[in-house]
C-alpha cells in the first residue's frame, strides 16, 4: 500500500502499462493529471486541437498495436476528443482516452465545462470508466489497457473527476485482472476449421477476402501461406488493404466501392470465399443480398456478434484469425499437397487480372491520379508508412498506391474521418520515429486538421503530408457531378489556403510539385527533412475516381472509365 | 417473432442505460423490460422482451452478450418459461351494475380490485400478455381510464 493522490497514481498505473508518450491539451479539470505528468518520465505531445490527439492516439494504437493515449480535459475539450474515439471505434485500433471531469459533487449541476462525456462516448466506445474513488483508478488503467488491447480492439475512455485526481489515498496496484463479463479470446474452433477445408477444396472458384483483422491480429505469413498452398486469388477490404503484398502474383488488390476492376470483377464470379476479419462493410461487398448469392462464404473473426450480421455464412470460425488460419495451415499441409496455378480459375483469375492491370483508363495528364501516387510508390522505401485522409485521394491511394510491406498502410475506413490522417501519421511517426511516414491527403481533409503541422515541427516529428489538391471537395463534387446533375454547391474551396505558405508559417517546409519531376524531388526532400513536409500537388478537379460501384448497387455494378 | 431475453448484468449504475442505447443504436425493438436485483445482489437480472426475425433475434444475443457489464444473457424457451406481467387498470364505471360487472371479470381473471370508487375501480392483474391483452378487451366496454403495467418478468422451469 502506497500512500500518494489519485493523479500520481494515474501517472503509475500508465507507466505500468508501458506508456511512453501521450498526445493532448491541459484544461481546468486535468491539470492534477498534468501536473503529475510534468514529474513523470512520460512525454506529453502537445497538440493544438483535442481531435487530433485521438487521431494521433489512434494512429499510433494501430502501428505499435498498443494503446495509444490521448488526454482532454472535461466539457469541451472531452467531446472534442469524441470524433476521434468513434473513428478508433469503427475501426477497431486500441486507445485510452483520459479526460478530467469536474469534481464528483459538481456532476449533475451544469457546472463550468461539464459535459456528460461518459454518456455522450457511449456508443462509441468499447468501455468507459468513471472512478468515483481516487482507489479505483489503478484497477480501471489495468482494466482499461486490457479491454482496449484484447479481443477486437477498441477505445476504452477513463473519465475522472478533478477531486479523485487531488484526493489522497492508499494505492495498490494489481498485477491482473478479472472482468467476469469480459471473455476476448476463445480457443480456435477446430471443428469449423476442418468444415472450411472441406468447403475450400470443394469448390471450383474460391476466393479469400482479406480483412482488417489480418492486419490487427499480424497473420500476414498465415495468411500467404494458405493463399500460396491452394493458389487462391486474394482480395482485400479496403481496411484490409495492405494484408497481403499488393505486388503478390496472387493479390488482386481491394474490392467495393472504389475497388480494383479485377478484384470486383473475380469476386461477383467466385463460389467460395474465405473470409478473414471483416465485417462485410457495405462500402467493400455493394447490397448484401446480391453478394451473397450462388457464394458459400467462410466467415473467421474475434467477434462472434459480426458472424452473420450483414451476411449469411456458411461456416463460422471464431476466434482469433491468428490462431484459426495456423491451424488451418496446419490442417491443409497434412491433407492437400500444394497445389499448381494451371487449373481453369486460376488461368481464368490471371486473364482477368491481366487484362485490366493493361487496360484501365487513367487520367492522361501528367498529374493524373494513378501516375502520381505511382510516383510516390517508386520514391518510398517498401517499409514505409502510409497513411490517408478521406475522399477522393483515399479512394485513388486504395487504387494505384501498392503497399508490398504489409501493415503498412492505414486509413480511417469506416468512420470516414476527413481529418485523421495527418495527426494520425504524426502518431505513427512517435510509434516507429525511423521509418518514413507519408499521409496522402486531399486538400479539403488536410484543412481539418492541418494546424497538426505546430505537433509535427514542434515535437520532432517530420511527417510527409501529400496533398493532391482539387481546390475541391473532390469526393462530394464527383457525386455532384454523378448523381445531381452537376449541380455544384459547397464544393469549391477557392485556392484557399495557400499550402507552401501554410507550411512555411508553422515552420515547416512547404514545395509544390507541378510535374512528375518536381514531385519526384519534392518527396526525396520530404524524407531527408527534418521537419515536416507539405507537398501541394495541384490535380485536374475534374478527375473522377473510377471503378465506382454506386451507393446501393452490387459489385457487378460496377462502373468502369470510359 | 417475440423473444424473451434474460440478461444478468453487473449491479452497477449506468448499466441499464448501456443496455437500452444498445437497442437504440443497433435499430432492435424492446417491447417491454423489467429490471430488478437477483439473489446475488452483485447482480440485476434484465427481462427484455423483443420482436423481429430469427437473423434479427440473433444479432441482438450476439451484441448483448459483447456488451462487457452482462455476466450472461440467455433466450428463454416460451414453452419452458414462466412469464407474467403486472397490469393496473383504472376502469370506468358509468352505471351502478357496471361495479358488479367488472368484480366478476376481476374474479375471473384472478385480479384483485383496489381503490373501488363511485366513479372509478381499480384493478390489479398479474397474467401473461395474451390473457392481460383479453382482460383488456373486455375492460374496453366499460372505458379504460389508465394503465401502469411493470413489464414482462421471467423465471425458466427447472429440469429437476
Amino acid at each position: 500500500m502506497e500512500t500518494m493522490i489519485g493523479a500520481t497514481a494515474l501517472m503509475k498505473a500508465l507507466e505500468k502499462e508501458g506508456v511512453k508518450e501521450v498526445f493532448g491539451l491541459p484544461g481546468g479539470a486535468n491539470l492534477p493529471m498534468y501536473d503529475e505528468l510534468f514529474k513523470s518520465n512520460i512525454r506529453h505531445i502537445l497538440v493544438r486541437h483535442e481531435q487530433s490527439a485521438a487521431h494521433m492516439a489512434d494512429g499510433f494504437g494501430r502501428v505499435s498495436r498498443k494503446p495509444g493515449v490521448c488526454f482532454a480535459t472535461s466539457g469541451p475539450g472531452a467531446t472534442n476528443l469524441l470524433t476521434g474515439i468513434a473513428t478508433a471505434q469503427a475501426d477497431s485500433s486500441p486507445m485510452v482516452a483520459v479526460t478530467g471531469q469536474v469534481p464528483v459533487k459538481m456532476i449533475g449541476r451544469d457546472a463550468f465545462q461539464e459535459s456528460d462525456i461518459i454518456g455522450m462516448a457511449n456508443p462509441a466506445v468499447k468501455y468507459s470508466y468513471q472512478p468515483r474513488t481516487p482507489e479505483e483508478i489503478p484497477q480501471i488503467v489495468k482494466q482499461g489497457f486490457y479491454i482496449a488491447e484484447t479481443g477486437r480492439p477498441g477505445p476504452v475512455l477513463l473519465d475522472i473527476p478533478k477531486d479523485v485526481q487531488q484526493n489522497e489515498a492508499k494505492f495498490t496496484f494489481p498485477d491482473e485482472v478479472r472482468i467476469p463479463g469480459y471473455h476476448p479470446w476463445t480457443d480456435p474452433d477446430i471443428p469449423s476449421i476442418e468444415k472450411a477445408i472441406e468447403l475450400l477444396l470443394s469448390s471450383e472458384k474460391p476466393i479469400i477476402l482479406a480483412g482488417g483483422g489480418v492486419i490487427i491480429s499480424s497473420a500476414f505469413a498465415e495468411l500467404q501461406s494458405i493463399a500460396e498452398m491452394l493458389m487462391i486469388p486474394v482480395v482485400t477490404t479496403f481496411k484490409g488493404k495492405g494484408s497481403f503484398p499488393e505486388n503478390h502474383p496472387l493479390s488482386l488488390g481491394p474490392i467495393g466501392m472504389h475497388g480494383h476492376a479485377e478484384a470486383n470483377k473475380i469476386m461477383t464470379e467466385a463460389d467460395c470465399v474465405l473470409a478473414i476479419g471483416t465485417r462485410f462493410s457495405d462500402r467493400s461487398v455493394g447490397t448484401f443480398e446480391e453478394f451473397e448469392r450462388n457464394l458459400k462464404i467462410i466467415h473467421m473473426d474475434v467477434d462472434p456478434a459480426e458472424i452473420g450480421k450483414n451476411q449469411t455464412t456458411s461456416v463460422a470460425v471464431v476466434g482469433d484469425v491468428q490462431a484459426s488460419l495456423r491451424i488451418l495451415v496446419k490442417l491443409l499441409m497434412k491433407k492437400a499437397s500444394k497445389k499448381s496455378d494451371d487449373s481453369l480459375w486460376s488461368k481464368h483469375v490471371k486473364e482477368v487480372k491481366d487484362y485490366w492491370r493493361e487496360n484501365l483508363k487513367i487520367h492522361p495528364g501528367e498529374m493524373g491520379a494513378a501516375k502520381i501516387l505511382r510516383k510516390l510508390r517508386e520514391v518510398l522505401p517498401k517499409e514505409a508508412i502510409v497513411t490517408t485522409e478521406v475522399g477522393q485521394h483515399q479512394m485513388w491511394a486504395s487504387l494505384f498506391y501498392d503497399v508490398i510491406q504489409q501493415g503498412t498502410f492505414f486509413s480511417s475506413t469506416g468512420l470516414g474521418t476527413m481529418g485523421w490522417g495527418f495527426p494520425a501519421a504524426i502518431g505513427a511517426k512517435t510509434a516507429r520515429p525511423n521509418v518514413p511516414v507519408v499521409d496522402i491527403a486531399g486538400d479539403g481533409s488536410f484543412n481539418m486538421t492541418e494546424n497538426s503541422l505546430a505537433t509535427s515541427v514542434l515535437e520532432d516529428l517530420p511527417v510527409i503530408v501529400f496533398v493532391m489538391n482539387n481546390y475541391t471537395l473532390g469526393m462530394v463534387a464527383q457525386w455532384q457531378r454523378t448523381f445531381y446533375d452537376r449541380r455544384m454547391i459547397g464544393v469549391d474551396l477557392k485556392r484557399c489556403p495557400d499550402y507552401v505558405k501554410l507550411a512555411e508559417s508553422y515552420g515547416a517546409q512547404g514545395i509544390r510539385a507541378q510535374s512528375l519531376d518536381e514531385l519526384e524531388k519534392a518527396i526525396k526532400a520530404g524524407l531527408s527533412s527534418d521537419v515536416a513536409t507539405v507537398i501541394d500537388i495541384p490535380i485536374d478537379p475534374e478527375e473522377d475516381v473510377l471503378p465506382f460501384v454506386a451507393p446501393g448497387t452490387s459489385l457487378k455494378d460496377m462502373i468502369l472509365p470510359s | 417473432m417475440w423473444a424473451i431475453l434474460s440478461i444478468k448484468v453487473e449491479n452497477k449504475p449506468g448499466i441499464l442505460f448501456k443496455v437500452t442505447h444498445l437497442f437504440r443504436s443497433r435499430n432492435f425493438n424492446i417491447d417491454s423490460i423489467s429490471v430488478g436485483v437477483t439473489e446475488d445482489p452483485k447482480y440485476s437480472r434484465m427481462i427484455i422482451t423483443t420482436i423481429g426475425d430469427e437473423k434479427q433475434i440473433s444479432q441482438i444475443v450476439k451484441q448483448l452478450d459483447k456488451m462487457i457489464d452482462t455476466i450472461e444473457v440467455r433466450r428463454l424457451d416460451e414453452n419452458n418459461t414462466v412469464y407474467r406481467e403486472l397490469v393496473m387498470f383504472k376502469i370506468k364505471v358509468s352505471k351502478p351494475e357496471d361495479s358488479m360487472e367488472i368484480n366478476k371479470m376481476a374474479n375471473a381473471y384472478g385480479a384483485k380490485i383496489h381503490d373501488a370508487k363511485k366513479e372509478s375501480i381499480m384493478v390489479e392483474i398479474t397474467a401473461t400478455p395474451h390473457q392481460i391483452s383479453a382482460f383488456e378487451q373486455l375492460a374496453n366496454k366499460f372505458g379504460i381510464l389508465q394503465i401502469a403495467r411493470t413489464g414482462i418478468t421471467a423465471l425458466e422451469r427447472s429440469k429437476h
